[in-house]
């Protein structure tokens, strides 16, 4: 969908932005720029709606070189977030979310169609919002109305530029759940810009690690987690690599048939493990993160969970799997 | 009867003669405003866009307006002579500086991400700055427009030294026969004409953010 193919950015005063990048992102996947501040990742994002130019290197978007398209239209076809959101002020709600649209020369009434639709996408009821100025907004409505105005003429692709980091934690994080919900229902190509590798991790189906300049590494989540190339990298995951990894990786995956000696389940759902006194533990979801899995172990203190709903168990999901999964995984190094 | 009472006695005793100054007064302010309005805020429009433009209008406009008031009337006289159209020319030109450096500073300070917002999602030049730019600058912009025009009220009583009349005839005359009620007949309509120039102003200011959607709360005084 999106190519990067030995693209440099050099500006007129020597500094050297990025240096002969290439990846390619796929239809259909986010795929996640992180790095620490100045190494090049917004302006690799730049060149895709022509904010950049690249100096030499070319960008395509769908098999076609970016500079041969016409600036205008490029930017109309790709919707664009940043952090600092910039709705505009003077602008109803409504006109901020119909703004590519009106651009378009939409229908009126298609276009208020579709603001309703988002409104709702986006879990703020359009009779309230619909009129109302983001500057009336807090700073997580803001965000939602900048990510359904950069949706509102259905691109294809969509770059957001740290869209999340000036919320605060708990907001964020919302914002990020409700994103990944929302982007499994829309056939979108996300590329994504952030400095936090936990982000990252959470967010993309593929990562590109920045260092001055440069993509270090470009890989899964579970893959960069489970071999950094570079002493960079590793830096930049972190010490707690091993609880990292446990987060990108679901219960499902590591599930075993085999049930424990003397668990049981109850009309309730829960389930009564040997250490549990009675009052059970409810089983975990297989989509549930590892980390959650060894986390509820340390809370009910047991060596195995449950995984299933509370209807059936579908297996069984111990301490021991996950730590040796850990430790074979982390001591493998190219 | 306190000198009040005297120049309002005064006031009445000449009110032709006062209507006709008043009117005087009022049209040349009115020009100068408009024209000035009409050629500031373009100018500053296309000084904003160009870099050398924009540098030079600022240092021009600032050190401009350091120039006394008595200054310019007295430097359009050797150059268009005396009466109505000169003392017009003079309150213009006085009023475009606050004008064209506060249009000028309005745009260069809307929010660089809005406008690289507006700017990613496909805004060409000209939309950005009308559909952005301006409508956001507008408050800044209008209190540019309310000072001019309270300096031209200001500016008007010197007309009567190139000919212009306007009620700086009774105002400088009074001041020579040391006559303070034809004095105050003529400055104390002068204040008042300021305070309803900056709220006709403020007035239309309102009506025109509310149209482009702005909230009213962001007029400025």
């Amino acid at each position: 969908m999106i190519e990067f193919d030995n693209v440099t950015k050099e500006y007129p005063d020597g500094t050297v932005a990025i240096d002969d990048v290439s990846f390619t992102v796929e239809r259909g996947t986010t795929t996640v720029l992180v790095g620490p501040s100045g190494c090049g990742k917004t302006t690799t994002m730049k060149l895709v709606n022509r904010l950049e130019d690249p100096t030499s290197g070319c960008v395509r978007f769908d098999g076609t070189n970016v500079e041969e398209l016409d600036k205008i239209d490029l930017r109309r076809d790709i919707g664009y977030v940043i952090q600092e959101i910039g709705l505009f002020d003077h602008m109803t709600v409504r006109d901020n979310i119909a703004t590519v649209p009106e651009l378009k020369g939409w229908e009126t009434e298609r276009i208020d169609d579709r603001v309703d639709e988002l409104l709702e996408l986006m879990d703020l009821p359009p009779a309230t919002y619909r009129d109302q100025y983001p500057t009336e907004l807090s700073g997580g409505q803001r965000q939602r109305i900048g990510v359904a105005r950069a949706l509102a003429a259905d691109p294809e692709v969509m770059l957001m530029d740290e869209p999340f980091g000036a919320l605060d934690p708990i907001t964020r994080e919302d914002l990020q759940n409700e994103f990944l919900e929302i982007q499994s229902e829309l056939d979108v190509t996300i590329l994504f810009v952030t400095h936090s590798i936990d982000e990252a991790l959470k967010m993309g189906d593929k990562i590109a690690i920045y260092d001055v300049g440069k993509v270090v590494q470009y890989d899964t989540p579970a893959q960069i987690l489970r071999s950094p190339d570079t002493k960079f990298v590793e830096d930049f995951i972190g010490a707690d690599r091993a609880l990292k990894q446990l987060q990108v990786r679901q219960v499902g995956d590591l599930m075993q048939g085999s049930k424990p000696d003397g668990a049981s389940r109850r009309p309730d759902g829960r389930v009564d493990l040997q250490s549990t006194n009675g009052t059970g533990v409810e089983p975990l979801s297989a989509a549930a993160s590892m980390q959650v899995a060894l986390s509820r172990m340390i809370q009910h203190d047991v060596d195995v969970m449950p995984v299933g709903d509370a209807g059936s168990v579908e297996g069984w999901i111990s301490r021991d799997a996950i730590q040796r999964e850990t430790r074979v995984e982390t001591e493998v190094r190219s | 009867m306190g000198l009040f009472g005297e120049s309002i006695q005064f006031l009445f005793d000449n009110s032709d003669e006062f209507l006709t100054l008043l009117q005087e007064h009022l049209l040349m302010v009115l020009i100068a405003e408009i024209g000035a309005i009409l050629v500031a805020v373009p100018l500053a429009i296309v000084a904003v866009r160009f870099d050398r433009t924009r540098r030079f209008v600022m240092t021009f406009g600032s050190v401009a307006q350091t120039i006394p008031t008595l200054g310019v009337i007295a430097l359009v006289y050797p150059i268009l002579g005396i009466g109505f159209t000169p003392a017009v020319f003079g309150i213009w030109l006085y009023a475009l500086f606050p004008i064209i450096t506060n249009t000028i500073t309005g745009l260069e300070d809307v929010d660089e991400e809005t406008v690289r917002a507006a700017e990613g999602m496909g805004m060409t030049e000209r939309e950005v700055l009308r559909k952005v730019q301006i409508p956001l600058a507008l408050p800044v912009i209008f209190a540019g427009i309310r000072t001019s025009s309270v300096l031209n009220v200001g500016t008007a009583y010197l007309a009567f030294f190139i000919g212009g009349g306007g009620l700086g005839v009774w105002v400088i005359s009074g001041i020579t026969q040391f006559d303070n009620p034809q004095i105050l007949a003529g400055a104390i309509p002068g204040a008042l004409l300021a305070i309803l120039a900056d709220r006709l102003f403020a007035t239309i200011e309102n009506r025109l953010t509310q149209t482009v959607g702005a909230d009213a709360g962001a007029t400025t005084a």
